[in-house]
């Protein structure tokens, strides 16, 4: 089978392992977000134990979704991109090679000792200091076998798709060695090198930017290619995506500062962060502008292809999410939506509708390609999943927009002689219809993970089948 | 130099560069670069690859 599948110029090997262990963590990290939602309406559900408790559940679950699903989407992604836009095979294959098992041996010891409850206690960068040196070493060779590939393209162009991966790779490896700086006590702890606030600026500097280049960024290049792959005509405007690339990168680094809206952190590095989150609504929406209207002319599309529906869908939830994000940075805003389960509803939007529906699309464009195929085993199926990710997203995103209103106004809401109207236990009770509502909303979108699954395997099986010469005589 | 004269220059250097990149893209002499450009996701295909979006426009108009 593996001999028959073999692309004379490209690396597809490598490909086809990043995307499987895509679904594969995809399935995995979305059960945790269901187990987790599922503790927040029934707390019995931690069973008492610290390893199937809350607190070591949650970063297992941002974890593997931001890490292992998405890192794996982008590596699967840029691989196939930058061989296929560079007319180019891959310039290493046994580098390429690491990178894949480098990546999850990163990512399951990263799961293993955050259920020990090993944890450096900064967000999104909760793996302690041995396996922050080992996603160092992976996260080099990766950056050496991308751009050792652009290096020796055989066209004169460098892809805008590959500049966009280019700019997510460079920067997640700078952002990750300067906020991982950290002083080591014992193999399972350490300090960071940094205090006060200036390690929350690192921390948020990182935060956000892991934000804007792995999850914005990283998925802008699968969009610049997929997209335009999918509706067979190329990007609306060749030369706004060159103002967008510019703008975007340009802009992301400086706006981390507003998740740190009054907190310690100077003032004018609070109103710094604002601005240049309202500035970034313009890069974000050409972006999105561009995508969308790629597809003019050829609308007709969306009534019979499911795939181009969940590519395009994914960009209405970016424009929504780059929307929202700006308007919640404002600091009037954010007095009110800030530590709410609005910023939840915020982070998923973008997470589930845009970063994950974007991933979903290119993959069902990609398994067929991967595996020999026409298409996928059943395209009806895409079109159900489609559906299912939709209402979960839609279902998620509302229970938390009510649930954050509701707890912002109670939290601030004072007697007249100015004591708080409310307890912290009065909101929790509140809360719990948009609990019950977010949990079936992440329980639809892990349905239609478990369809693709599904799919996959049997589009897989297809491949196998056909490889078999006596069964293509039969 | 103090420190609003140094935010006013850097404010001003980074709009040029702003400017100076849009220039770039939007001008006619790149204009063939970026159409060709446009084309690479079907330059390795075996289907026909689509025209550039730029040219078809100015057939139309």
């Amino acid at each position: 089978m593996s001999q028959a599948l073999e692309h004379p110029t490209y690396n597809y090997k490598v490909v086809r392992q990043f995307a499987i262990m895509t679904v594969v963590w995809g399935i995995l990290g979305m059960s945790l977000g269901v187990l987790i939602a599922a503790q927040l309406i029934w707390p019995e559900l931690n069973l008492g134990l610290p390893w199937t408790s809350f607190g070591r559940l949650r970063p297992m679950h941002t974890n593997t979704v931001v890490f292992a699903f998405s890192g794996s989407a982008l590596m699967a992604t840029s691989y196939y991109v930058v061989q296929r836009t560079c007319q180019a095979r891959l310039v290493s294959d046994r580098l390429a090679a690491f990178t894949f098992w480098g990546w999850q041996a990163v990512i399951v010891s990263g799961l293993v000792t955050l259920n020990l409850g090993w944890n450096t206690s900064k967000e999104y960068a909760e793996f302690e200091w041995p396996i922050d040196l080992l996603l160092a070493a992976v996260w080099i060779a990766y950056a050496a076998v991308f751009l050792g590939t652009i290096r020796r393209r055989r066209t004169s162009h460098i892809y805008v798709a590959n500049w966009f991966y280019a700019g997510f790779i460079l920067t997640i490896g700078v952002l990750h060695i300067v906020n991982s700086a950290e002083i080591p006590v014992s193999l399972s702890k350490s300090y960071s090198a940094y205090a006060g606030a200036v390690d929350a600026m690192a921390q948020w500097w990182y935060g956000h930017n892991a934000v804007g280049f792995l999850l914005t960024a990283g998925f802008l290049g699968m969009m610049y290619y997929f997209v335009p792959k999918q509706a067979g005509r190329p990007i609306y405007s060749y030369r706004l995506s060159i103002v967008h690339f510019w703008a975007l990168i340009t802009t992301y680094m400086w706006a981390g500062a507003h998740h740190l809206h009054y907190t310690a952190l100077p003032d004018w590095a609070q109103s710094l962060g604002m601005v240049m989150s309202i500035i970034l609504l313009a890069p974000s929406w050409g972006g999105m502008i561009n995508g969308m209207m790629t597809l003019s002319g050829a609308w007709h599309k969306l009534r019979t292809d499911p795939i181009l529906r969940f590519l395009v869908v994914a960009l209405s939830f970016y424009g929504m999410s780059t929307f929202e994000g700006p308007m919640m940075a404002v600091k009037t805003v954010n007095a009110l939506s800030h530590y709410t389960d609005w910023t939840i509803g915020h982070v998923h939007s973008g997470a589930l509708g845009w970063v994950a529906m974007i991933t979903i699309g290119s993959l069902y464009h990609l398994f067929p390609r991967l595996y020999g195929q026409q298409e996928m085993y059943s395209v009806k199926l895409i079109a159900v999943h489609f559906w299912m990710a939709t209402i979960g997203t839609v279902l998620y995103i509302t229970a938390m927009w009510v649930n954050g209103v509701l707890q912002g106004l109670m939290w601030r809401a004072v007697n007249d002689d100015g004591t708080l109207m409310y307890t912290f236990i009065d909101t929790l009770e509140a809360s719990h219809a948009g609990y019950v509502v977010r949990w079936i909303g992440g329980g639809f979108f892990l349905g239609g993970m478990l369809l693709m699954a599904y799919n996959v395997a049997m589009t897989v099986r297809g491949a196998a089948r056909d490889a078999q010469p006596a069964a293509r005589t039969a | 130099m103090d420190i609003g004269t140094f935010r006013g220059v850097m404010t001003l250097l980074i709009m040029i560069a702003f400017l100076g990149v849009v220039a770039w893209a939007f001008s006619r002499r790149r204009r063939d670069d970026f159409d060709e450009a446009s084309r690479l996701p079907f330059a390795d295909d075996d289907e026909e690859p689509p025209r550039a979006r730029d040219k078809q426009e100015d057939n139309d108009a």
